[in-house]
């Protein structure tokens, strides 16, 4: 009994570290701290269950063996990939680490049923319903994640299947009907089994065709889901520290994936729907299309950076998938000692995800105070001589202010179009996620430099230094 | 529905304590500065890692003889510890980027 009580207390104890580790988290001060607390209290959680459960049944030294097999191979390689993988592949590996666990909470809910098949149970069966949704969401957030990690890997491609809403709601209402009919007609195996399948579909068909600049809102989404699935498994168990690790997740991350919207300016209908394809037609700008772009040569903008008072980087997702955080700040240390002045202008979604930009400049040891937001930079513009645009479209786009007709209106934006010169860093004049014109590319202080954004940073550096 | 009103009534400790969470969830996050985003993301991502102690559970009720039981409470210990470690460190790797650097003249 004494034991029974120190495993509960230790539960609480874990509770409260998740409750404050998240609070920390969400400061720039005590985040580090925060995200340590949270593993100590995780830490505390596995020991105490291992060690205090108590299940008074002979002959379970395999089952310990195996926990600690399982616990010490999912120890080495969750460190070894996390130690390993690249700052601009992040999101991915966050992806894969979240449908992890939404697989352990569907596995969970299959042993689970193989003991549940054998209770007798009359009247509501609510541990059943925890089962059958414990599954669902499980196995949806499991393939989902997958599919949003092959996705911002480059290994699976964008596509939008025929009818694919029209199949993705056929499949919803399958799982309801699944569930509802197993709440009424008792358990049946091979529904189970059904709906497990069907989950797994829908995760797929329910990423995949959502565009990959979107992704974090749907890895952010995926992974308030594994909160609430593993909320399910703290039902079964009546286990506290499951519950609210699980319930502070699931409803923590459905409010983070809205702040993350809401800095698009985009509902999350509008982001899983992907309403933006089709609208591209009546972007009103379209008539025009006479207007000609100028370019600009790399040892021209060498010249025009070296002898600028103030330069301002607006770094984007192009700067990210080319990987030139590094040679980025290369650039930077140059124009320093040139004695110009280099800040970043770092919009809220710029990157992969939002802050992802901040992590990947901070990686490259560009100091903090140089990163500056949106509200801070913003005024400052005006008085800038060059902006340079490094693979960024719809963070900068003017119609966001000026054109009530764009999709993008009322977004909030950098307002480069201030400055005094503007270069913008492209791959070619296709449009930016959104897939609007920029009429910021044909102002007449405006020049652009074609090429892939390392590659073209790389040239820019070497000419620096020789001007 | 009855059954289901009887189910809710005995299990009413359970319902506030639902409730309670998701508040303070949304409470605890509210105001969080856009470019923690992706570390608190990652952070909460190790969290319901937590999902391993039910594994860990289950495979201390599971017999040592009911092997489909033991082969898939396994798969679930090694994947729910690699939400939980993969989770912390990348989380911790993330964070470690943003500590002042001294400053370079």
């Amino acid at each position: 009994m004494i034991s029974l009580n120190i495993l509960e207390i230790s539960y609480l104890i874990a509770s409260l570290t998740f409750i404050l580790g998240l609070k920390m988290l969400s400061h720039p001060d005590s985040a580090r701290k925060g995200n340590l607390l949270a593993a100590a209290g995780m830490g505390i959680a596995v020991l105490a269950t291992l060690v205090l459960y108590q299940d008074f049944d002979a002959g379970k030294g395999l089952n310990y063996g195996l926990i600690f097999l399982g616990l010490v191979i999912g120890t080495i390689i969750g460190t070894i990939m996390a130690k390993k993988v690249q700052m601009t592949a992040m999101p991915q590996m966050v992806s894969f680490f979240n449908g992890m666990g939404g697989a352990c909470a569907a596995l969970i809910a299959i042993i689970e049923f193989q003991h549940h098949q054998h209770a007798e149970i009359t009247g509501f069966d609510g541990e059943l319903l925890v089962m059958l949704l414990g599954l669902l969401i499980g196995s949806v957030s499991f393939s989902g994640s997958m599919i949003a990690y092959g996705k911002l890997e480059g290994k699976i491609k964008d596509k939008v299947l025929p009818m694919n809403q029209a199949v993705n709601m056929l499949l919803l209402l399958t799982v309801t009907g699944l569930i509802a009919y197993q709440m009424f007609a008792g358990s049946d195996p091979v529904l189970f089994y059904v709906l497990l399948g069907v989950a797994l579909i829908y995760g797929i068909l329910f990423v995949m065709p959502i565009g990959g600049a979107d992704m974090p809102v749907v890895i952010s989404l995926l992974n308030s889901f594994t909160g609430i699935a593993a909320a399910f498994g703290g039902f079964l168990y009546d286990n506290k520290a499951m519950l609210t690790g699980g319930i502070l997740v699931g409803s923590a991350g459905t409010i983070l994936t809205i702040l993350m919207c809401k800095a698009m300016n985009r509902s999350l209908t509008n982001v899983l729907l992907g309403a933006f394809g089709g609208s591209t037609a009546t972007s009103s700008k379209s008539g025009d299309s006479d207007q000609t772009v100028r370019e600009i040569s790399i040892s021209d903008t060498a010249v025009l950076l070296s002898y600028s008072q103030s330069v301002v980087i607006v770094p984007g997702y192009g700067l990210a998938v080319a990987q030139a955080q590094h040679i980025c700040h290369e650039l930077e240390k140059l124009l320093e000692e040139k004695g110009v002045e280099v800040n970043y202008a770092i919009h809220p979604v710029a990157g992969r995800m939002p802050g992802h930009m901040n992590v990947l400049l901070a990686e490259a040891d560009v100091p903090y105070e140089r990163m500056q937001e949106m509200e801070e930079i913003n005024p400052k513009l005006a008085n800038t001589d060059v902006v340079v645009v490094i693979g960024a479209n719809d963070v900068v786009n003017p119609a966001a202010k000026n054109d009530p007709a764009s999709p993008i209106y009322g977004m909030p934006i950098l307002e480069v179009d201030q400055a005094k010169n503007v270069i913008i860093m492209k791959r070619g004049m296709s449009s930016g996620y959104a897939g609007i014109e920029n009429e910021l590319f044909f102002y007449p202080k405006t020049r652009m430099l074609f090429g892939d954004a390392k590659d073209s940073l790389q040239k820019l550096a070497s000419e620096v230094k020789d001007v | 529905m009855e059954a289901i009103l009887n189910y809710i009534g005995t299990n009413m400790e359970m319902v506030y304590f639902l409730i309670l969470a998701i508040l303070l969830g949304v409470e605890v996050i509210s105001n969080v500065p856009a470019i923690l985003h992706t570390p608190l993301m990652s952070g909460a991502n190790a969290i319901h890692g937590v999902v391993v102690v039910g594994a860990i559970i289950v495979m201390l009720q599971a017999s040592p003889d009911n092997y489909l039981a033991l082969v898939v409470g396994f798969l679930a210990v090694i994947v729910g510890t690699l939400n939980v470690i993969g989770g912390f460190v990348v989380t911790d790797r993330m964070l470690e980027m943003f500590k002042k650097k001294p400053k370079k003249s």
